[in-house]
C-alpha cells in the first residue's frame, strides 16, 4: 500500500469510528445511569397487567423516570388500541 | 486544611499507580507534605512503583485493624521528606477495608498532611469505591480509547452519586482528566483519539496530557516516581499537572507531534 493510499483511507480513520460510537454509547448509558433498577421489571409486569384486560403491544407502553432537584416523575404511558376488545 | 485526591479510572492499566506515585511525588516537591495510600489490597503495587518494597513492614489494613499505629506503617520516601507511603495489605482481601476505618485513618492523616493520595484500584468494586468515597478531587486517569473513555465515564457518575459529597449534599468532588499515554503521531494518522475528541465527551477540567513514553516503565523499573526524571516528555508533563493543580497557568505540551516539540526544545535552548 503506497503512502497515499494510507492517508486516502484515513479520511474514515479508526478514530472518528471510535468518537463515534463511544457518543452513541455515553450518552445512553447516561440517560439510564439514573434510572432505578427495577424499571424494566416494573414495565414487564404492567404490560402483563394490563394484557389481561385490553389487548396492546409490547411498545405500547412506556415507562419513564425522570429526576430532578427536588423530586422523582415516574410517568407511564399506555396506547390503548381503537377499539377496546376483551381479551 | 487538607485536601484528599483520588486517582481513579474505572479501567485497569491505564496508569493510576503512575499517575499516583508521580502527584504525589510533584504535590511533596512543592513542599506540602503529601501523603499517598494504595487501595489495591491483595495486589499492591505502589510500593514497587515508589521503591520502597523492601521497607513495608505495616500496612493500611493492619493500621484499620489497630495492629500497628499510622505512624508506624507510614514509609517516609527515600527522596523526598515530605512524602509518606502507606502500602496496602498484600495478603487480605479487599473485604478488609471497612468504610468506616477507612474513613477514621484518612481523618487522623487529615491532621498531618496537606495532601492525601487515594491511589484506586481498577474495578468499581469495594477497593475502589473506598478509594473514592471520602475525596475531595478526583483525578480521572483516562486513555485515549474506547474501552477507557467509557468506563471513566462511569466512574464520573458513581463518583457524583455515591461518594460522601453526594450522599451528604455537599458540594461536588472537583473531577480532573488526566489524559495518558497519548500518541500525538497516532491521533495525527486518525488512529487514536484526540485530546479534544476525549474532552468531547466526557467535558471534564484537563489537567494534562501525559505522552506515551518510554521514561515510564524506565521509572518504573528503577522505582522511582517518573517525575523525578525532569529530562523526560512524561516527567514534565507531570510537573505541568500538579502546576496546574496548584492554580498556576501552564499552557498544555505534548499534545502534537514530537517533532514540533524537539524542534522547540533544541530550537529555544
Amino acid at each position: 500500500m503506497s503512502l497515499l493510499d494510507y492517508f486516502r483511507t484515513s479520511k474514515t480513520s479508526s478514530a472518528s469510528l471510535d468518537k463515534e460510537r463511544l457518543q452513541i454509547l455515553v450518552a445512553h448509558e447516561r440517560t439510564s445511569r439514573n434510572q432505578p433498577s427495577y424499571l424494566p421489571q416494573l414495565q414487564k409486569e404492567l404490560l402483563e397487567v394490563i394484557r389481561k384486560y385490553v389487548s396492546i403491544d409490547q411498545d405500547a407502553i412506556s415507562v419513564n423516570f425522570e429526576q430532578d432537584d427536588n423530586q422523582e416523575t415516574l410517568e407511564l404511558n399506555i396506547v390503548l388500541p381503537d377499539t377496546n376488545k376483551k381479551s | 486544611m487538607a485536601r484528599i485526591i483520588v486517582v481513579t479510572s474505572g479501567k485497569g492499566g491505564v496508569g493510576k499507580t503512575t499517575t499516583s506515585a508521580a502527584i504525589a511525588m510533584g504535590l511533596a516537591k512543592r513542599g506540602h507534605k503529601t501523603a499517598v495510600i494504595d487501595f489495591d489490597v491483595g495486589l499492591r503495587n505502589l510500593d514497587l512503583i515508589m521503591g520502597c518494597e523492601r521497607r513495608v513492614v505495616y500496612d493500611f489494613v493492619n493500621v484499620i485493624n489497630g495492629e500497628a499505629t499510622l505512624n508506624q506503617a507510614l514509609i517516609r520516601d527515600k527522596n523526598c521528606n515530605q512524602l509518606y507511603i502507606l502500602p496496602a495489605s498484600q495478603t487480605r482481601d479487599k473485604d478488609a477495608l471497612s468504610q468506616e476505618g477507612v474513613g477514621r485513618i484518612l481523618d487522623e492523616l487529615k491532621k498531618d498532611f496537606k495532601y492525601i493520595v487515594c491511589d484506586s484500584p481498577a474495578g468499581i468494586e469495594r477497593g475502589a469505591f473506598l478509594a473514592m468515597y471520602y475525596a475531595d478531587d478526583a483525578f480521572i486517569v483516562t486513555n485515549p480509547e474506547v474501552s477507557s473513555v467509557r468506563d471513566s465515564d462511569r466512574m464520573l457518575g458513581i463518583l457524583s452519586s455515591k461518594s460522601r459529597r453526594a450522599e451528604h449534599n455537599e458540594e461536588p468532588i472537583k473531577e480532573y482528566l488526566l489524559l495518558t499515554r497519548y500518541s500525538p503521531e497516532r491521533v495525527k494518522l486518525g488512529e487514536m483519539l484526540s485530546v479534544d475528541d476525549v474532552q468531547e465527551i466526557l467535558s471534564l477540567h484537563l489537567l494534562g496530557v501525559i505522552p506515551e513514553s518510554k521514561s515510564v516503565l524506565n521509572a518504573s523499573n528503577s522505582g522511582t516516581p517518573v517525575i523525578l526524571d525532569e529530562k523526560s516528555d512524561a516527567g514534565q508533563a507531570y510537573a505541568d499537572v500538579i502546576a496546574r493543580y496548584l492554580g498556576e497557568d501552564r499552557p498544555h505540551r505534548f499534545i502534537d507531534e514530537k517533532k514540533g516539540l524537539f524542534g522547540k526544545l533544541f530550537g529555544s535552548k
